[in-house]
C-alpha cells in the first residue's frame, strides 16, 4: 500500500496536478485508483460529468464493502457512519471483514475497524505526500506519467483469477479501443458496461 | 479551478459510495443483477483505463514491435502476474519503457 501511495503521489504531479491540489485530493477523496484516473482525465481536458462517471465506476466496489460491513456495525450515530465510510479503504475492509466473518460475535468491532483503518490512512497519506515531494523534483524525461497505467495493470492482473474475469477485461480493452472516437471519452463507460456484460455471460455459462 | 471542483465532487461521490449501506435502512439490499455485476466492475474499468495507453498512439491502434509502451506494458503484465507486487510491476514497466525506447 505504501508503494502504491508513493506512485500515486509521483504520478499525480507528473500528470500535471499542482502539488497542493494533489495532496488535498488524497486527503478528501482517499481512493488511489480513482485519483490516478482523474489525473489522466483532467490532463486530457475531460468534462467533469464524464470524470465523475469514471470515478463512480472505479469506486463502485466500496458500495459492496459498505453492504458487507453494515451487519457488523449496527446502530452507529451518523457521524461515526460517515467517519467509517471515509476510512473504508480496500485494505481496511479486507482486514476487518476477514476477522468479523471468523468471529461474528466479537465485541468492539468499531474499535477493531478504527485500529486497522487509521494506521492505513496515516501510512497512505504520508506515502502520497512523499510521492508528491519527490515527483515535483523529477525530470519529465523519466516519463513517470506512465506510472499511472502501470499502477492500473498492477491492480488489474491479480483480479484475473478465472475465465470470466479475463473475458471481462478483454472485452473492456477491445471496446475502449474501438470506441475511442466517441466524444467526451464515453468509450470508457461503454467499455466498462461491455466488460461487465461479457463477464456475467461467461460466468453464467460456466 | 476545475481541479478543485473536481476534487470536491470526487470526494462526495466516493464518500457517498463508501457510506452508502451504512446510511441506508437495514431492509435495503442490493438488487440481484447489480450484485452479480459488481465483481466485474474493477477489472473492466481498470482495463479500460490502461489498455488505450498501451494500444493507441495519437488515438490510432498501434500494434507494432516499435510501440515501446505496448512492449513495456507487456513486461509489466508479466511482472504483475509473476510477483503480484505493485512496486515490482511499476518498476519493471518503467525500466522496460526506457530500455525499449533506447533499443528501438
Amino acid at each position: 500500500m505504501a508503494p502504491f501511495g508513493l506512485v500515486t503521489g509521483v504520478a499525480m504531479v507528473a500528470g500535471g496536478i499542482p502539488p497542493l491540489a494533489a495532496m488535498a485530493m488524497s486527503l478528501v477523496v482517499y481512493a488511489g485508483a480513482s485519483m490516478l484516473a482523474a489525473t489522466q482525465l483532467l490532463a486530457a481536458g475531460t468534462p467533469l460529468a464524464v470524470l465523475l462517471l469514471t470515478v463512480l465506476f472505479i469506486n463502485l466496489r466500496f458500495m459492496m464493502y459498505s453492504a458487507a460491513l453494515r451487519p457488523h456495525l449496527p446502530g452507529l450515530p451518523l457521524r461515526w457512519k460517515l467517519a467509517t465510510g471515509y476510512l473504508l479503504a480496500d485494505n481496511a475492509f479486507g482486514l476487518c471483514i476477514a476477522r468479523f466473518t471468523e468471529h461474528p460475535r466479537m465485541p468492539g468491532k468499531l474499535g477493531y475497524f478504527l485500529g486497522a483503518a487509521l494506521p492505513i490512512w496515516l501510512i497512505w497519506q504520508a506515502a502520497v505526500g512523499l510521492g508528491i515531494l519527490i515527483g515535483a523534483g523529477l525530470p519529465a524525461q523519466w516519463r513517470l506519467e506512465f506510472a499511472a497505467p502501470l499502477a492500473f495493470i498492477a491492480l488489474t492482473v491479480p483480479l484475473l483469477r478465472d475465465r470470466a474475469m479475463v473475458a471481462a477485461a478483454l472485452a473492456a480493452a477491445v471496446t475502449v479501443v474501438a470506441a475511442w472516437e466517441l466524444p467526451m471519452r464515453l468509450g470508457l463507460a461503454a467499455a466498462a458496461l461491455a466488460g461487465i456484460a461479457v463477464g456475467m455471460l461467461v460466468r453464467r455459462k460456466a | 479551478m476545475t481541479v478543485w471542483i473536481a476534487i470536491f465532487a470526487m470526494a462526495l461521490v466516493t464518500l457517498g459510495l463508501r457510506a452508502s449501506f451504512l446510511l441506508l435502512p437495514e431492509r435495503f439490499r442490493l438488487p440481484g443483477l447489480l450484485r452479480r455485476a459488481l465483481p466485474f466492475v474493477p477489472a473492466a474499468v481498470l482495463t479500460a483505463l490502461w489498455a488505450p495507453e498501451l494500444l493507441l498512439q495519437k488515438g490510432v491502434l498501434y500494434l507494432s514491435p516499435h510501440n515501446e509502451r505496448l512492449l513495456a506494458g507487456a513486461a509489466a503484465i508479466l511482472a504483475a502476474w509473476r510477483w503480484r507486487l505493485t512496486f515490482a510491476t511499476i518498476a519493471s514497466g518503467l525500466i522496460a519503457l526506457h530500455l525499449f525506447d533506447w533499443l528501438l
